[in-house]
């Protein structure tokens, strides 16, 4: 039972002053993506079915190899943001604190072993 | 956590069948949600018969003639039968709408009428729509100046006042608000589409003083930012109003004044 006013419900605790960076950093995301996707898949697409020592000499070159780090890092970023957008959403209370924590480590993790594997390739 | 079903007590039952009209010739079924606070049953849906050849063209009229002549109890909301009130906003054949500007020949088959969707229902088709009026008193909805009142009106250009078409229209029906999913799941944080439309109204209104403030206010992940441009508010506005082109527009303004 509690006598709070409606405003009072409908004010809640005001505004958090946050939101918009996220919103364009999403935005931002999107957009590179509508690049980097199309790109990684030009640069993917003549090694597919390739032998092993094709595959590292093509990713060896700097364009394959920087669209594909990129492509990783930004797609698992944006993965993330939308998932946070997503628990929002749906989940509340510490459940969804929980959950926004464990993806948002989750990309990270992934988008730092496809680097990490580019790397291996290229170098 | 989102709830996907309905508890136990809310879920609906079949109800009573009205007889009949005597001699009708021109007779539409209505299906209709009825539920009381006050005998402690499930809600339930009534069937009714009513004879179009004496009944006006609007769902509105049906209702109304099944209060006078068929069944008092059913209860609903109305006032000006002309789609300036909003009072009569409920869901008919599935969309949101009023029922006094909603014609019975768009409807193909039974009409299916139900309240508003997740909104708390006071009685049959009435919802409670308290929060959803503080949430409109919320974002200030009058006009906020700092400068002396000027000794006759706040002058507005008539290209600034064309700002507004599309905006104060708006008879606060709930009909866009009851739509959303957003407003759904998030309806106690999320300002939901009718009170966001009324916010980016004062803030493109050129005599308003508090631009900065009102937008200080929106932003917020949950006020603003849990609206994902799914447009059933646009969709299903009475007016052909549209909140989601106005909730864009007030998220363009928060980037411009960011980046």
């Amino acid at each position: 039972m509690s006598y709070m006013t409606d405003r009072k419900r409908a004010n809640r605790w005001g505004s958090a002053k946050s939101g918009t960076q996220h919103f364009w950093r999403v935005k931002v995301q999107s957009v590179a993506l509508l690049v980097l996707v199309p790109l990684f898949l030009l640069f993917v697409a003549p090694v597919i079915g390739a032998d092993y020592d094709t595959v590292t000499a093509h990713f060896a070159r700097p364009w394959p190899a920087i669209v594909a780090a990129l492509t990783t890092v930004v797609a698992f970023v944006h993965f993330a943001d939308g998932f946070q957008v997503l628990v929002e959403d749906y989940v509340h209370g510490i459940w969804g604190k929980m959950l926004i924590i464990g993806m948002t480590c989750l990309c990270w993790g992934a988008a730092a072993v496809g680097v990490f594997a580019v790397a291996r390739l290229a170098l | 956590m989102v709830q996907l079903t309905l508890p136990k007590n809310s879920t609906i039952r079949t109800g009573k069948t009205w007889p009949k009209p005597e001699g009708a010739t021109n007779v539409r079924k209505f299906k209709i949600y009825r539920w009381s606070p006050d005998d402690g049953q499930n809600p339930r849906v009534d069937t009714y018969f009513v004879d179009m050849d004496s009944c006006g063209p609007m769902v509105l009229d049906a209702l109304i003639k099944i209060k006078n002549e068929i069944d008092p109890t059913l209860t609903f909301r109305r006032s000006c039968r002309e789609g300036i009130c909003g009072s009569c906003a409920m869901n008919i054949d599935g969309i949101n709408t009023l029922a006094c500007i909603y014609g019975m020949d768009e409807i193909k088959g039974d009409v299916k009428i139900y309240p508003l969707p997740h909104m708390p229902v006071v009685k049959d088709l009435i919802p409670d729509l308290t929060h959803f009026y503080a949430q409109h008193a919320s974002i200030m909805p009058w006009l906020e100046t700092k400068t002396n009142r000027p000794a006759k009106e706040w002058k507005q250009s008539i290209e600034d006042r064309e700002k507004l078409d599309g905006l104060y229209e708006c008879v606060m029906c709930a009909s866009c608000s009851a739509a959303c999913p957003s407003y759904w799941w998030n309806g106690d944080r999320y300002l939901g589409p009718a009170a966001l439309l009324h916010a980016y109204r004062w803030i493109v209104d050129s005599r308003d003083e508090a631009t900065g403030e009102r937008l200080d206010d929106l932003e917020d992940p949950f006020k603003l930012y849990r609206c994902h441009t799914i447009m059933n508010c646009a969709k299903t506005c009475p007016k052909g109003l549209n909140p989601a082109k106005a909730i864009a527009e007030i998220k363009k303004l928060m980037v411009e004044r960011t980046i």
